[in-house]
């Protein structure tokens, strides 16, 4: 006696507004005006940089993953976070190789969205940086304009540039590094500083951040946590031995702003409890400081956060919630 | 006292869509011409009928007895002859035995005369079996019989009657009036559950997005009991009752407890006028206020409606479906059950009918989960919904129970929020089904 008019759906009935592409065109959306200074900054060569990287991994979504994934704009996400950790004037074959493996072996390979256990975006960086070791530390001095584009950009697959006339620079976390020189606070907040094409301008993605938070589409604690970690830290390390950088160097330099903003609070690779991201944003900000301080390279974010990935499934056993009802009995007032 | 926040933790806050009815007055319908009564319309024992095809009935006559102290009985809710007793459709989706009730049109409805007792003059026993013998159910949706509320066990040491004016599901607007237009039945009703219980301390819980329903109980507030008006937070399930007891009291139900075990007894407002109806009129549970609403109706509107009324006569009565009506749920958009036909009848514990519009019903496209955490923040009880949601999916039913699947109330908060739009509420819903049948069939088989 079942009516045809009228559709029988299990409850709820109703659905609120937040859908999973609406969160990942914000995030495109705030990644914006991050790319427009990488080319403010760097020129038409970074931007050519996040695009191809951008391709590499959007065709690949295109080619191996499921059918219509692209709508999501996560391989979107992933091609341009990646080119914006890259250097201005790294190789665009380069770019497209890192894009396309962060997706196939970053991505397809586990399964497609939520499925990764590693940052896409980072494990093509990890690939690049243990493939391309020069390239990826090879920093141009800001020169030439805007339509400058220098000569190893435009490289061709496995062939040496030749002898080029690029100037390199070093970033402040090489000077500070291999030199024991510090950088003035104003230029790593601005970003008027050499290194990766996004990385430079703390301030621009501290606010691009913060507009995500605000609108509940990144789990503020991730941030807040690893900037508390690295500040605690740094600031103990200082005190003890001042030939240590500051904390607010530590901060503002490097990676660490676009990796605990936009790397480590990717929702697939971070915790799903919020204790868990406490914990998560503890651990990248302990590992980026060690790795800074005393390891072999100047930048750790990346093998930081890449590192702290791997623990999440026990970060989320760990910190299961305590089911009302289960805890410790409260006050009968 | 410090002004501590009178909510609960998590929780979510669906657009409140209450405006189509906040303002329309409690009216009431003609008669329909037919009435069922399905024998099952509480938790518990269905009742066992009284009467037989054929048999005239008279409104307020008790035509089938509770069958035992879990049970309720029924009534007729309008004058008329006993058609058949027989299998019909029932809101929870099967079919049911019901009686029939053809509605005699020229009967002027009046109840038989009865002695009305006067409820100081009773013992807790008597008021016990006075409102079982009234077949009052929670009217909130769960419709649980209020009798056994009413005798808790000699060991339960009650001290607070909580009534439950949130309202918390978006649509209705069914308690909000009772308390605007009832607001003295509703203290009366508590004063006979407080005598009862012989509790001396009362709460009354109300969303603060009921200004004239709080305004009309402070009003009416006896000066000789102590009883609060508490103004809630709005914040859905404000309304359930481990959530509103946390609110009002800080005091948190265990887990797989009752109320009765933190020493609270939680009583709906709409139960509450019930049973001082009872004192009142003598009448029993025959009729209950129904918000009639949604996009999917021409004239939304609350009503006081004969228990066993067919839903369509009812919508019928409001103006009819619009063009794009396309799904019908009786309760609340969250917790609600939808219906398949128009024949199925208004029960004790329906609290509201909202007839969804083609809009609201479209289905949305889902995606994977991408772990964001949005569901574990939106659970009262604080599950892992993200978790059970996986397990359900890989039909790992057994292993839900260790991670609380039985906690779960159902509320879909989860549901809601989820960005990849995972029907995660409807999984558990399957689970549970799926882990009864299992045990049936382990106890079938030991």
């Amino acid at each position: 006696m079942s009516d045809p008019r009228f559709l029988v759906t299990a409850s709820p009935h109703l659905k609120g507004p937040a859908t999973t592409p609406v969160i990942m065109w914000n995030v495109v959306g705030s990644l914006v005006p991050i790319i427009a200074a990488a080319g403010f900054f760097f020129g038409v060569g970074a931007l050519l940089v996040v695009a191809s990287a951008t391709a590499g991994a959007v065709i690949t979504e295109r080619v191996l993953g499921k059918k219509g994934s692209l709508l999501d704009g996560s391989a979107l996400i992933t091609g341009l976070l990646l080119g914006l950790t890259l250097p201005p004037g790294f190789p665009l074959w380069m770019a497209f190789l890192g894009g396309f493996f962060g997706i196939a072996f970053g991505k397809i390979l586990f399964g497609g969205l939520g499925q990764n256990m590693f940052n896409p975006a980072l494990l093509g960086r990890a690939f690049l940086q243990a493939a391309f070791p020069v390239a990826i530390t090879t920093w141009p001095e800001r020169a030439g304009g805007f339509w400058h584009i220098n000569a190893e950009n435009l490289s061709l697959p496995f062939m040496s540039a030749g002898e080029t006339d690029t100037v390199t620079g070093a970033t402040p976390l090489g000077q500070m590094k291999f030199e024991g020189l510090g950088t003035d606070t104003m230029d790593l907040l601005l970003g008027s500083i050499s290194g990766s094409a996004g990385e430079t301008s703390a301030l621009l993605i501290t606010l691009c951040g913060v507009y995500l938070a605000a609108r509940n589409f990144l789990n503020w604690r991730i941030p807040v946590s690893i900037f508390i970690s690295v500040a605690v830290l740094t600031a103990l390390v200082h005190f003890l031995d001042s030939s240590y950088p500051t904390p607010t160097f530590m901060l503002f330099s490097g990676g660490l702003m676009l990796g605990a903003w936009y790397m480590a609070t990717d929702m697939v690779t971070s915790p799903v409890t919020n204790k868990g991201c406490w914990l998560f944003g503890a651990g990248v900000g302990a590992l980026v400081v060690i790795i800074r301080l005393w390891g072999g390279l100047p930048e750790g974010v990346m093998y930081a956060i890449l590192f702290m990935n791997a623990l999440v499934p026990y970060l989320n056993r760990w910190t299961q919630p305590k089911v009302f009802g289960t805890r410790t009995r409260e006050a009968t007032s | 006292m410090a002004a501590r926040r009178r909510t609960f933790r998590h929780g979510v806050h669906p657009p409140e869509l209450k405006e189509l009815t906040e303002a329309e007055k409690i009216r009431r319908l003609p008669f329909p011409d037919e009435i069922v009564l399905p024998l099952s319309q509480h938790t518990g024992k269905p009742a066992i009928p009284l009467v037989a095809a054929g048999d005239k009935v008279q409104r307020g006559d008790k035509i089938a007895e509770a069958d035992g102290f879990i049970s309720s009985p029924v009534h007729a809710s309008a004058s008329g002859t006993v058609k058949a007793i027989e299998l019909w459709p029932h809101p929870d989706g099967t079919y049911k035995r019901a009686i029939r009730i053809a509605v005699d049109r020229y009967s002027a409805q009046a109840p038989r005369p009865r002695i009305v007792p006067h409820w100081e003059g009773l013992s807790p026993k008597e008021i016990v079996k006075a409102v079982q013998d009234g077949g009052v159910v929670g009217l909130g949706g769960a419709a649980f019989p209020t009798h056994v509320k009413l005798s808790p066990p000699d060991d339960a040491k009650i001290d607070t009657i909580i009534i439950n004016g949130c309202e918390c599901e978006p649509y209705l607007t069914t308690d909000h009036h009772i308390m605007s237009e009832y607001p003295e039945r509703v203290h009366l009703g508590l004063r006979i559950m407080m005598h009862t219980l012989g509790v001396d301390r009362a709460m009354i819980g109300i969303e603060k997005n009921k200004p004239d329903a709080i305004e009309a109980i402070r009003a009416t507030l006896p000066s000789d009991l102590d009883v609060t008006v508490h103004p809630l937070t709005v914040k859905y399930p404000q309304g359930a009752e481990k959530m509103l007891i946390r609110a009002l009291l800080h005091r948190e139900v265990p887990s797989g407890k009752l109320p009765m075990n933190v020493g609270v007894v939680v009583q709906n407002v709409g139960s509450c006028a019930a049973i001082a109806e009872i004192f009142e009129t003598g009448l029993p549970l025959i009729e209950r206020i129904v918000t009639v609403t949604g996009l999917g109706v021409e004239r939304p509107g609350n009503f006081i409606v004969p228990v066993g009324t067919k839903v369509g006569e009812l919508i019928e009565a409001c103006g009819g479906l619009t063009e794009d009506a396309h799904e019908i749920v009786f309760g609340g958009p969250m917790m609600g059950a939808p219906q398949a036909s128009l024949d199925v009848p208004i029960l004790k514990g329906v609290t509201g009918v909202v007839v969804l519009s083609k809009d609201e019903t479209k289905p949305k496209e889902s995606y994977p989960c991408i772990r964001c955490g949005h569901c574990l923040d939106a659970c009262p009880v604080f599950l892992n919904p993200q978790l059970l949601g996986q397990m359900a999916l890989a039909g790992l039913y057994e292993e839900t129970v260790d991670a609380h699947i039985w906690d779960c109330m159902l509320c879909g908060c989860c549901s809601y929020v989820c960005p990849s739009n995972i029907p995660l509420s409807q999984l558990f819903q399957v689970t549970r089904t799926q882990l009864r049948r299992l045990q049936a069939k382990e106890s079938a088989a030991a």
